[in-house]
This record gives C-alpha cells, structure tokens and sequence, in this order.
C-alpha cells in the first residue's frame, strides 16, 4: 500500500469511528436541536470516511472495496487516534471532544487543502468546509458551558482534563507520513501544536475554564493499538454487514 | 445518440432534487458538466456535503432520465472538485427556494463570514421580516440552519453558506 493511501485510511477511520460515536446521541441528545447537530455532523464524518475508502477501494489495486474497509477490520487494523473511540461519556465530554478534535481536524485540512495530492487536496478543500461549521458548534457550547452555571462549568472542565491526555498523539509525527509530508503531500502534525495551543487556550479563557496541564499522553491509535472500547463499538458498527454478507451501505 | 449537450443539459433540468423538489439538479449547481466522448455521454455530479443522503438518489435519477432519454451510452461520474459551494445557485433557484419557505443562503465569501463568526439578516420566507434568529445552525438536513422569525413567529429553514 502506497503511503498516501495509508495516511487516506488513517483520516477515514478517524471520520469512521467519530461518526460511528455522534451517531449513537441520535435519539439522545439533550435537547432536540443538539441531538439533530450531532446526527449531521455523524453524517459529514461518514460522508468523509466514504469518499476516502473509496478513494482507497480505487486505487490500491487490491480486491478491497469500500465496504471491506469500513467494515470487514478487525480493531488492531484501524488506525484512529484514540480520543474518538472513547464512549461519549455526558454532553460536556462529548463537546469538548468535539471542540479540541474540530480544532485540530480545521488546522489539518487547512494545510491538507495544499497538498500535491490531487485527491488529498480535493477532499481537504471540500471538508473543511463542513469542519469548520463543526468547529464553531463545538466552540459555541464549550463557551456556553464554562461561562454557564455552577455545575456546566464543573462538568465542562472536568471533560476537558479527561481527554487532554489523549490529544498528545494528534501532533506525533508518524513514521508512514515524516516522507510524504517532506514532499508536500501532508502536513507535518508537530507544526500544528503550536497554533491549537493558542486557539485552545483562548477559547478556554474565554470560557473561564482552565487550561489543562500536559503530562504523560496516551498514544498508539495510528499504530492499531486500541482502548478496550474499539471492540465494544465495531461490535456494534459492523453488525449487519457480519450478519449479512456483502450487503452495501 | 441523436442529442447535442446542450439538449441533455436541458434533460437535466427535469430532474429535481429529492430533498428541495422545488429545484432541479442543474440550478441548484450538482451537474457540474456534460462531456460526449465518442458517442458516449458523461454527466458529472459533485455533492453538496460529504454526508449528503441525496446523492445516491441523485445519482440514480440522473441515470434513470437518460435511459427515458434513450440514450444507451453513458457514465455518472461524482467529482470532488471544485468544491460545491452555495454560491452556485442561480438567481431563479434563490426566488423559488425562498417561495418555497426556505431563505436562501448569502451570496459571496460564505468562508470569511463563517470565519469571523458573523451572520448576516436572514428575511423570514414567510414575512420578509429581518427580525429573525438563529435556533441552531444544524437543520432539517446537512444543508440547512433553523431559524424563527421573531416577527411572525414561524420557524424556518435557512439554507446556510458552504
């Protein structure tokens, strides 16, 4: 497999499992709006993981299609950062997932959108589009809850504190990607840091919320090796298509 | 094939789209182009968003008006490229779409609005009025924000910049 097509299944599964954990407040959400806002977002993020396992099933030349990726992996094979296979926990935690990923997901695609990868680049130009709706959504709620009530903002910053550790990984440069992004064909994710540290960092003051300290982070997503969750939710992810081979989303 | 590209654009213009039945796959800028290479009749379609449900769907009516067509030979290829994007929508799209009960996304640098954080007055469809407010900027699908005019009272659909 090619390396461009490596980092494409890397973003799909990172879209993959996200919107596979959005969808499930489908139902559930707080109130109705929320609930209608994380079911769009699931479905940009599938929308997104579609168009790059396509991409993939097209060009890797094996017998794979789209389908066989999303859903015919064991969890060892998917390479999502580990912060988005987490369970979706209460509302708060879920947003500020959303919040610090969008974060880092809108600065990604800014610079995947100058790749010399004709498709990266397309998709890039096309995503962040949707991402960046994403990221003033989750924005506008972390605002609301910080700056909200006794208890919005206890919640708020706990659910903060709890994921920071699991964001170091998203600015690890890793080994498939270090050649690609020397050509230009993908961002090098260590020059991100600097830039969510201070968007981060005002949207949390603005908040009145406090800035986690950055200690020792989880890692090992990119690399397959998983939170005990990844199984729990393919379980339930890959459910039809196991019970009813070869069916087509 | 007997048709010039001109007359399959125009074959296009029949089909509408499954969500907003009001526009067809043309003015609302989802055909992108239409190549004939030989005799062979390619359309080119771009989504609206990644997620969009209605593609499929528009895909298969594409299909579907050329083989009423009677034309044999063709292709729908979906193209990423450049980005689909509100400003597309032709002026008429814009009129039909607020008589519909939609209002109709601002023209121009939808990005840098979005950016800046800032929302221009969208008229109520209903009263015109431009005492309205955002209820939530996700909708009734991935295209559109919810809105209420506080004139009037009637919530709405906004079809939100992209």
């Amino acid at each position: 497999m090619k390396k461009e097509e490596a980092l494409a299944l890397h973003l799909a599964d990172n879209n993959l499992i996200l919107g596979q954990r959005l969808a499930e407040w489908c139902g559930h959400g707080p109130v109705l709006e929320e609930d209608i806002a994380l079911s769009n977002m699931a479905l940009d993020y599938i929308g997104q993981a579609t168009l790059l396992f396509k991409h993939v099933a097209e060009t890797s030349g094996d017998a794979k299609t789209e389908d066989d990726w999303a859903f015919l992996r064991d969890a060892w094979d998917y390479k999502n950062f580990l912060a988005l296979e987490l369970p979706n926990g209460d509302y708060a935690f879920t947003i500020s997932r959303q919040y610090l990923y969008s974060e880092w997901y809108n600065l990604y695609l800014t610079e995947l959108s100058k790749s010399s990868n004709t498709f990266l680049q397309e998709f890039a130009l096309k995503s962040v589009k949707e991402v960046r709706y994403h990221l003033q959504h989750g924005r506008d709620w972390v605002l609301r809850m910080g700056d909200g009530t006794e208890e919005s903002h206890a919640r708020i910053q706990k659910a903060v504190n709890d994921i920071w550790n699991y964001t170091g990984e998203w600015f690890i440069p890793n080994t498939n990607d270090t050649d690609i992004s020397a050509s230009g064909i993908c961002p090098n994710v260590e020059s991100l840091h600097q830039t969510w540290m201070e968007n981060v960092q005002a949207t949390l003051n603005e908040a009145t919320l406090q800035m986690p300290v950055s200690g020792w982070m989880h890692k090992g997503g990119r690399e397959g090796k998983h939170t005990e969750h990844l199984g729990h939710l393919l379980s339930e992810l890959q459910f039809v298509q196991r019970a009813y081979p070869n069916s087509k989303w | 094939m007997n048709y010039t590209i001109q007359e399959i654009w125009e074959f296009l213009k029949e089909v509408e789209d499954p969500e907003i039945p009001v526009l067809n796959v043309v003015e609302m800028g989802i055909v992108r182009d239409v190549q004939l290479e030989d005799n062979k009749v390619i359309v080119f379609i771009t989504p609206t968003y990644s997620g969009c449900p209605a593609m499929h769907a528009i895909e298969q009516d594409v299909r579907e008006m050329l083989v009423e067509m009677h034309i044999e030979d063709f292709d729908v290829k979906t193209i990423l490229s450049p980005a689909w994007t509100t400003d597309w929508m032709t002026e008429e799209a814009r009129v039909k779409l607020e008589e519909y009960g939609i209002a109709p996304p601002q023209k121009g640098s939808a990005d840098k609005n979005l950016l800046m954080g800032k929302l221009r007055d969208v008229r109520c469809p209903r009263c015109k009025s431009s005492q309205t407010s955002m209820v939530s900027q996700f909708g009734s699908t991935a295209c559109k924000s919810l809105y209420k005019c506080e004139d009037c009272k009637e919530p709405f659909d906004y079809f939100k910049c992209i």
